[in-house]
């Protein structure tokens, strides 16, 4: 059986699920968190970014077996700091969102740039935001929302 | 710390059973199916809406909470139409912003065709907005009437002294709002021609308004069809054929018995279905599973079979597209000649979210739960499949992860697979167990239906006075609408969706000849964003282009000169001049850069765009585009700043196709499969863009695509600027 938690509630995986399950697939098929999107499975497009132990991590490339017990992790529908608040503030004054489908992992690289970081420079942010695609191409408002977002934060 | 514990166990959501099939395992924790329909429609607002005690034609109901929910009969795939179509009804119902309610309409071709396409209920083509914005002002215009009807009746006074303004319907101090009277209005006569407001009384259209979707699409909360959980529900991934064409010849599904959660194994068109408790249960069971393929009649061409086709076709002439005067006579006859080749791929759509379709059919009716792009089409499609009548079909829609014209496809491939595999189930006895099919992002992108390939040859003739008399145009590509459901559109054996954007031609050329070979090769085609203008647009802007510098003339003020009647592209293009400072030489880059700037201009869908990039090309040839500034007409932009994303947006979808995309093809297979080999635009590679709207009071038409075509033909001609080759083949590079 191994153990961990998912914004805070326990989760108990019995041992005779697949080691080999990725993280997004226990979440999205067996919690039924579907935030966290499905694009690509191979840690491309960030689409299915969560925190682990406060990290941003591709939940698509993280095995159940190498969840370590007791583990932290956060998806969107947890998210819940002030830099998140901030960015999901600001991604609805800007209107960030197209179809929305890349968002989750936007939001959530966002936020723990901001977390780490006041005032992110347009470097920073490309640093920051590079794995996460957005096929919508809404980069340009995701650039003036995260400056927003940091403006918002002080 | 912890509020929950949930258990994840084999058990509890897997059960080991045969291929073969055997008794069906619940799963935990999910909603019911009526729950979740009724979820994943109301994307907008508060949750449970109150039952409608209003509904006075199909396109909005007002309960008695005061909520008016607009029922939008397009697929919202990020484009702005559960928020464009809202705001007509409520500028013209006179109803707060905050009242407004979004569900997505069922599948209802009487009630909900598309209104330039005849019969059809389907989103494309970047009408929604265009087709009905009539539509659903008078649909707001009714309701108000009626609401207005009923309070003065109530109050007995004359219905021209009464007032509505954000919601309340008033008459000096007495007052009501929606809910309060709806009961009543249901009961008023319908107004045979409602009076839509004049412009002037315009509240919404017009301004800024926010969307309805911004915030479930921030929180995670919005609902795709991969987010679908339904009772019993088992998902189904596709083993596919090694190359378009090749059969299945038998299956050996012997490895799949070790394998747990593995359900069924059914056959589908392309290839055969494995069917899991989970997704991950039936990838490993598709990856395990062996097919042996029957390759007689597969295709074997790869691309360079592809282009040497396309050559020994350019060669001669083709279908006549448009004719003008006497290219062939004025281009003999000319002072100075230009002729060029260009070269376009194979494109993938690569929407963010993968194709996916969830169909239960219970034998008798079928419910189907998918981002629904051409919704009487596709129920057409499942009906036949299940053999029974389309009106059992029900659609739920749910938000599309993007689309880009892939799920609108001509022969509904993906939702006929999904509808296979529960016929599949209902034959072994398991009728009404709903299925998610999902695609991975690999068989998205080997599955097919591209963006054609395609050759151009051009020839353009300058007299000596340096104007351009002579134009010819030929293009060799595959036909998208011949031996689809929509092959009568062929006409005089021209596809219009192959030479859109250069028969239309708007310059003012004297001769001019267009004309189309459409090459029949199994590489599955359909539209992609702008269709044909993807191309057309980038050879037509590039050899314009040429032809200036040839002239010597400046290139905007040659497009002018041959845009005179042109009024809209002539508008955009003289504002995104003005707007980028094009009179203004561009400031130079660090040392042993080079920049340049590029300009064009193109109409699709009846929208005119114009943009101008600036790019900076480095010592080794690699080069960024630093800045686009972007001019649209596009009529009366109902929301400004929706506008302004669907040219950002479109901006830089196109440039990641001008940048890096290109499907090529192997052994009758394609070669990339994931976005490592299939590069897409990353915010690193962003520019800066600014979107300027030509002010217009004309109808509104399309934006979803008119901001694509230009901007490859816009960077290309900056390069040329920057003192680099005239690029003629896509995507672009410069590197020998
Ligand atoms: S799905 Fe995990 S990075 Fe794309
Ligand atoms: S909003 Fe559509 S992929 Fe990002």
């Amino acid at each position: 059986m191994s153990t961990f938690f998912v914004n805070r509630n326990r989760v108990d995986v019995s041992s005779d699920v697949a080691p080999d399950t990725p993280l997004l697939w226990i979440l999205r098929d067996s919690l039924k968190l579907t935030g966290t999107k499905y694009g690509c499975g191979l840690g491309l497009c960030g689409a299915c970014t969560v925190l682990i132990e406060g990290k941003p991590a591709r939940s698509c490339q993280v095995p159940l077996s190498s969840i370590r017990l007791g583990t932290d992790v956060t998806t969107i529908e947890g998210l819940a700091t002030r830099e998140a608040r901030a960015v999901q503030a600001a991604w609805q004054k800007l209107d960030v969102p197209q179809c929305g489908y890349c968002q989750s992992g936007q939001v959530i690289s966002a936020a723990s740039l901001l977390a780490g970081n006041r005032r992110p420079s347009d470097a920073d942010i490309d640093r920051a935001m590079a794995g996460n695609i957005c096929r919508c191409a809404t980069y340009v408002r995701i650039r003036a929302a995260i400056k927003e977002a940091a403006a918002t934060l002080g | 710390m912890h509020r929950n514990r949930m258990e994840v166990t084999r058990r509890a959501f897997l059960k080991v059973v045969g291929a073969a099939g055997g008794g069906l395992t619940l799963a935990i924790g999910i909603l019911p199916a009526a729950a979740l329909a009724a979820a994943a429609n109301r994307v907008a607002g508060a949750g449970a809406a109150a039952a409608p005690a209003f509904a006075p034609n199909a396109f909005l109901t007002i309960a008695r909470d005061s909520s008016v929910t607009v029922i939008v009969k397009h697929v919202e795939v990020g484009q702005g139409t559960y928020t464009g179509l809202p705001t007509l009804v409520a500028d013209e119902l006179d109803a707060a912003w905050s009242q407004v309610r979004v569900e997505g309409a069922p599948a209802d071709a009487k009630l909900y065709h598309n209104l330039l396409w005849g019969p059809m209920q389907g989103t494309g083509g970047s009408t929604s907005l265009a087709e009905a914005f009539d539509q659903y002002r008078a649909a707001g215009a009714a309701a108000r009437a009626m609401l207005v009807a009923a309070a003065a009746a109530r109050w007995r006074v004359p219905a021209d002294t009464i007032e509505v303004r954000n919601g309340i319907v008033s008459h000096g101090t007495k007052k009501a709002t929606f809910g309060e009277l709806a009961a009543d209005a249901a009961k008023q006569p319908l107004p045979a021609s409602p009076a839509v407001k004049d412009p002037k009384r315009f509240v919404y259209i017009g301004t800024h308004v926010p969307r309805t979707d911004s915030k479930v699409k921030s929180t995670g909360t919005a609902i795709y069809t991969q987010d679908i959980h339904l009772q019993g529900m088992l998902t189904a991934v596709v083993a596919r054929a090694p190359r378009f064409g090749a059969q299945v010849k038998s299956i050996d599904a012997a490895a799949l018995k070790g394998l747990p959660g593995i359900r069924f194994v059914v056959e589908v068109p392309h290839g055969v279905a494995v069917v899991g408790n989970s997704f991950w249960d039936a990838k490993k069971g598709r990856d395990a599973l062996k097919v042996t393929w029957d390759d007689a009649s597969g295709f074997r061409y790869s691309s360079s079979d592809i282009l040497a086709e396309f050559r020994r076709q350019i060669a001669a002439p083709g279908t006549i597209a448009r004719s003008e005067g006497d290219a062939a006579k004025a281009l003999a006859g000319a002072a100075r000649k230009l002729d060029a080749e260009f070269e376009f791929p194979y494109l993938a759509h690569a929407a963010m979210e993968p194709m996916n379709c969830v169909v239960r059919y219970d034998g008798d009716r079928a419910e189907v739960w998918n981002g629904e792009q051409f919704q009487t089409a596709d129920q057409a499609a499942i009906a036949k499949v299940l053999g029974i009548a389309p009106e059992k079909v029900a659609i739920h829609q749910l938000f599309g992860g993007g689309s880009f014209g892939r799920r609108a496809n001509p022969h509904s491939d993906y939702v006929v697979e999904a509808a296979t595999i529960v016929k599949g189930l209902a034959v072994q006895g398991q009728r009404g167990v709903p299925v998610k099919l999902v695609w991975t992002r690999e068989d998205d992108m080997h599955a097919g239906y591209y963006r054609p390939a395609s050759l151009h040859s051009m020839h353009a003739g300058l007299d000596a006075a340096g104007s351009l008399v002579a134009w010819q145009h030929r293009i060799v590509t595959q036909s998208i609408l011949a031996g689809s459901p929509f092959a009568a559109m062929v006409a005089n054996g021209v596809d219009p969706t192959s030479v859109e954007g250069a028969a239309d031609i708007g310059y003012a050329i004297p001769n001019l000849a267009v004309d189309l070979h459409s090459p029949e090769i199994a590489v599955p085609v359909q539209w992609w964003r702008s269709v044909g203008h993807t191309h057309t647009a980038f050879a037509v802007e590039t050899f314009i282009d040429e032809a200036a510098q040839a002239a010597g003339k400046d290139p905007v003020e040659f497009r002018k000169a041959l845009l005179a009647h042109q009024p809209r592209q002539l508008a955009a293009l003289t504002l995104a001049a003005d707007k980028a400072g094009w009179a203004k030489p561009l400031a130079p880059g660090a040392t042993g850069t080079k920049r340049g700037r590029g300009v064009a201009v193109h109409k699709s869908f009846n929208t005119a765009v114009a943009e101008i990039a600036e790019v900076t090309v480095a010592a080794d040839g690699s080069f960024k585009v630093d800045r686009v500034v972007c001019a649209v007409e596009c009529g009366l932009a109902v929301n400004p700043d929706i506008v302004r994303a669907q040219m950002e947006g479109g901006i830089g979808y196109g440039l990641a196709a001008a940048l890096f995309g290109e499907i090529t093809i192997k052994d009758g297979a394609p070669v990339q499969s994931n976005f490592n080999d299939y590069r897409v635009l990353r915010i690193n590679e962003m520019p800066a863009v600014e979107v300027h709207i030509v002010p217009s009071a004309a109808k509104p038409t399309g934006v979803g695509e008119p901001g694509v075509p230009p901007i490859a033909p816009a960077v290309a001609n900056a390069i040329a600027m920057a003192g680099g080759r005239r690029l003629r083949r896509l995507p672009l590079t410069l590197a020998a």
